[in-house]
């Protein structure tokens, strides 16, 4: 996983990827070959602790902090939801809680899939997003008295 | 009373899309095809402007204004009640309850007769295909009361097995709580036969008829039950309003619901006194508009002709129903031999909603997920379905665009 970009760096990128698209079947394509191309997570992170539960689909999202920087892996039994939780791996994990917690996430809207982040889609995407910052929040308290702290096991075993 | 039916036209579909505003608008670029008619039918243009006209020219509060505005209210308020004991041939008008919908209809009854009847040890059967609507409201009552809910097992095509239905009933059983369509498979419940078994043990019988009130001929004398729920927006109303029917002695014995105005005789602070059926249980300023333009929605019913609109939906779902065989991998769930439109199935390798979220992308608007009926997918071992509905409006041609976006999709998701 790459932290030499910046959040924003990484966002502008993937608009730019998908300005190449013409039609909505190139775009959702291109998302669900990214869903496919996420690595399953390990059956030993899908606890129900990491777990997202939305009203259709479910997101396992399991955290690690090492070196002051949040990392984050998920899975989803929904192969869109998959590939959108990929794109927003690519983007905050890595990263400070500070830069988590910042960005706005504003590339979902200018690549047209604001509606996968709607209160009615209930697919546990909002869920997700929210959790992350709450990773990232929590983490931020305690750096604040402790220099590396780890939760998951996740980024340990990948690394 | 309704207004006796206009002299009914043969079977025309154009026509009867022309008078469905939403039909005309285009989603994500393409004409919409509207299959979650399960979930809420749209409203007929008259249904609107029943509405705008109740809002524009008569709009006050009803039954207690001795002014002309409050006069034209009441009266249209309570001719839908008419329009709705006719439409369901209840046997008095006192019998028709107005509530916010079939959730809270059965809530009602939970809340009431059911506080005041059901004791320590009773027994209330419902089945594996309820919705949640009926299966949370006694599950709170038998927590409460120490009751014990039972549960009608099903088979694999979406059948209730009778037989173990009547092995359930016993001296204890008080209640037996039905669906009569099921919303997530469309299968229709042999009610008459469920309520006769019901009778003879001695329990009173609530029939859920969310589902089934728009599709089949509803007589809840010639069925027998004792109450019978259903919401208006299903049935080509608005949304916020539902009925509970309940048979007058019942109603009458039952404890009130909520306390406020209107359902009162007389308040003093020492004693209130409770105003007559059906006004009993309709405390505080009910939906007006919505009751009021419901009656033009079951007038649309009646112009139609309600047999012409089953005949027609039920050759599109047997026309949907050999379209979807057809594709491979596909399965369709629930395979009743009795249905109403609607079509519930999997796809193999695929999450329902990756199927539904590629099918808006198409125009197509369908339903994915659980469909509030999770012990039933559980039943069935599935996280949910895609489910397609039809009514009235609906079209072959929109049946051919659904499987066209059922490939094209699969496709992508292979």
């Amino acid at each position: 996983m790459s932290t030499q970009k910046t959040i924003a760096e990484t966002e502008k990128e993937i608009v730019e990827e998908f300005s190449l698209f013409d039609s909505w079947e190139d775009k959702y394509e291109y998302i669900i070959d990214l869903g496919k191309k996420l690595p399953p997570l390990d059956d030993q992170f899908k606890i129900k602790e990491n777990r997202v539960k939305g009203c259709q689909s479910t997101v396992w999202l399991a955290t690690d902090f090492h070196e002051g920087r949040v990392f984050f892996k998920a899975d989803s039994d929904a192969v869109i939801v998959k590939g959108l939780i990929s794109m927003l791996i690519r983007v905050l994990s890595g990263h400070t809680p500070e830069e988590i917690l910042n960005d706005k996430l504003d590339f979902i809207q200018e690549i047209g899939m604001t509606t996968h982040l709607a209160q009615t889609r209930s697919n546990g995407l909002l869920s997700m997003v929210k959790q992350m910052k709450n990773f990232a929040l929590a983490y931020k308290i305690k750096n604040g008295s402790t220099k590396e702290y780890e939760h998951g096991r996740a980024e340990t075993k990948n690394n | 009373m309704m207004p006796s039916p206009t002299i009914k036209k043969p079977f025309d579909i154009t026509a009867i899309r022309e008078q469905f505003p939403v039909l005309s608008r285009e989603v994500k670029g393409r004409s919409l095809v509207y299959f979650d008619n399960a979930a809420t039918s749209q409203k007929p243009q008259q249904v609107i402007d029943a509405l705008v006209n109740y809002y524009t020219t008569y709009n006050a509060n009803i039954h207690r204004g001795i002014h002309t505005l409050a006069e034209e209210a009441t009266a249209a308020f309570e001719e839908t009640r008419d329009a709705v004991q006719e439409f369901i041939h209840a046997s008095a008008r006192e019998e028709i309850i107005f509530t916010r919908g079939t959730t809270e209809s059965i809530n009602l009854v939970a809340y009431t007769w059911g506080r005041q009847n059901i004791k320590s040890g009773d027994e209330i059967i419902i089945s594996t295909m309820e919705h949640h609507s009926n299966i949370v409201p006694w599950q709170i009552l038998c927590e409460e009361k120490g009751a014990i809910l039972r549960v009608i097992p099903i088979n694999d095509k979406g059948e209730l097995l009778m037989d173990e239905y009547s092995k359930l009933l016993n001296s204890r059983t008080k209640l037996v709580s039905i669906v009569h369509a099921s919303n997530a498979l469309g299968t229709i419940n042999p009610v008459r036969q469920i309520i006769e078994e019901a009778h003879s043990a001695g329990a009173v019988v609530l029939v859920d008829g969310a589902q089934s009130t728009v599709h089949l001929d509803i007589d809840v004398q010639e069925m027998d039950c004792d109450f019978f729920a259903f919401s208006a927006h299903k049935l080509y109303g608005p949304t916020g309003t539902g009925i509970l029917y309940g048979k007058k002695r019942l109603l009458e014995s039952m404890p009130v619901f909520l306390g406020g105005g209107e359902m009162i005789r007389e308040v003093t602070f020492a004693k209130t006194t409770y105003n007559d059926l059906p006004y009993k249980f309709e405390a505080g300023t009910p939906n007006i508009a919505d009751v009021i333009a419901f009656k033009t929605a079951l007038q649309f019913i009646e112009d139609t002709g309600k047999e012409k609109i089953r005949k027609h939906e039920h050759e599109l779902l047997e026309y949907a129903t050999k379209q979807l065989e057809e594709i491979p991998g596909l399965r369709i769930i629930g395979s009743a031999r009795e249905k109403v439109s609607v079509i519930s199935f999997i796809v193999d390798n695929t999450h329902p909603q990756d199927i539904g979220i590629l099918l808006d992308n198409r125009g197509i608007a369908v339903r994915t997920g659980h469909h509030c009926a999770e012990p039933l997918m559980q039943r069935f071992g599935i996280p949910g379905t895609i489910r397609a509905s039809f009514a009235v409006y609906n079209t072959k041609d929109e049946v051919d665009e659904l499987a066209i976006g059922l490939h094209k999709a699969i496709k992508m998701l292979s």
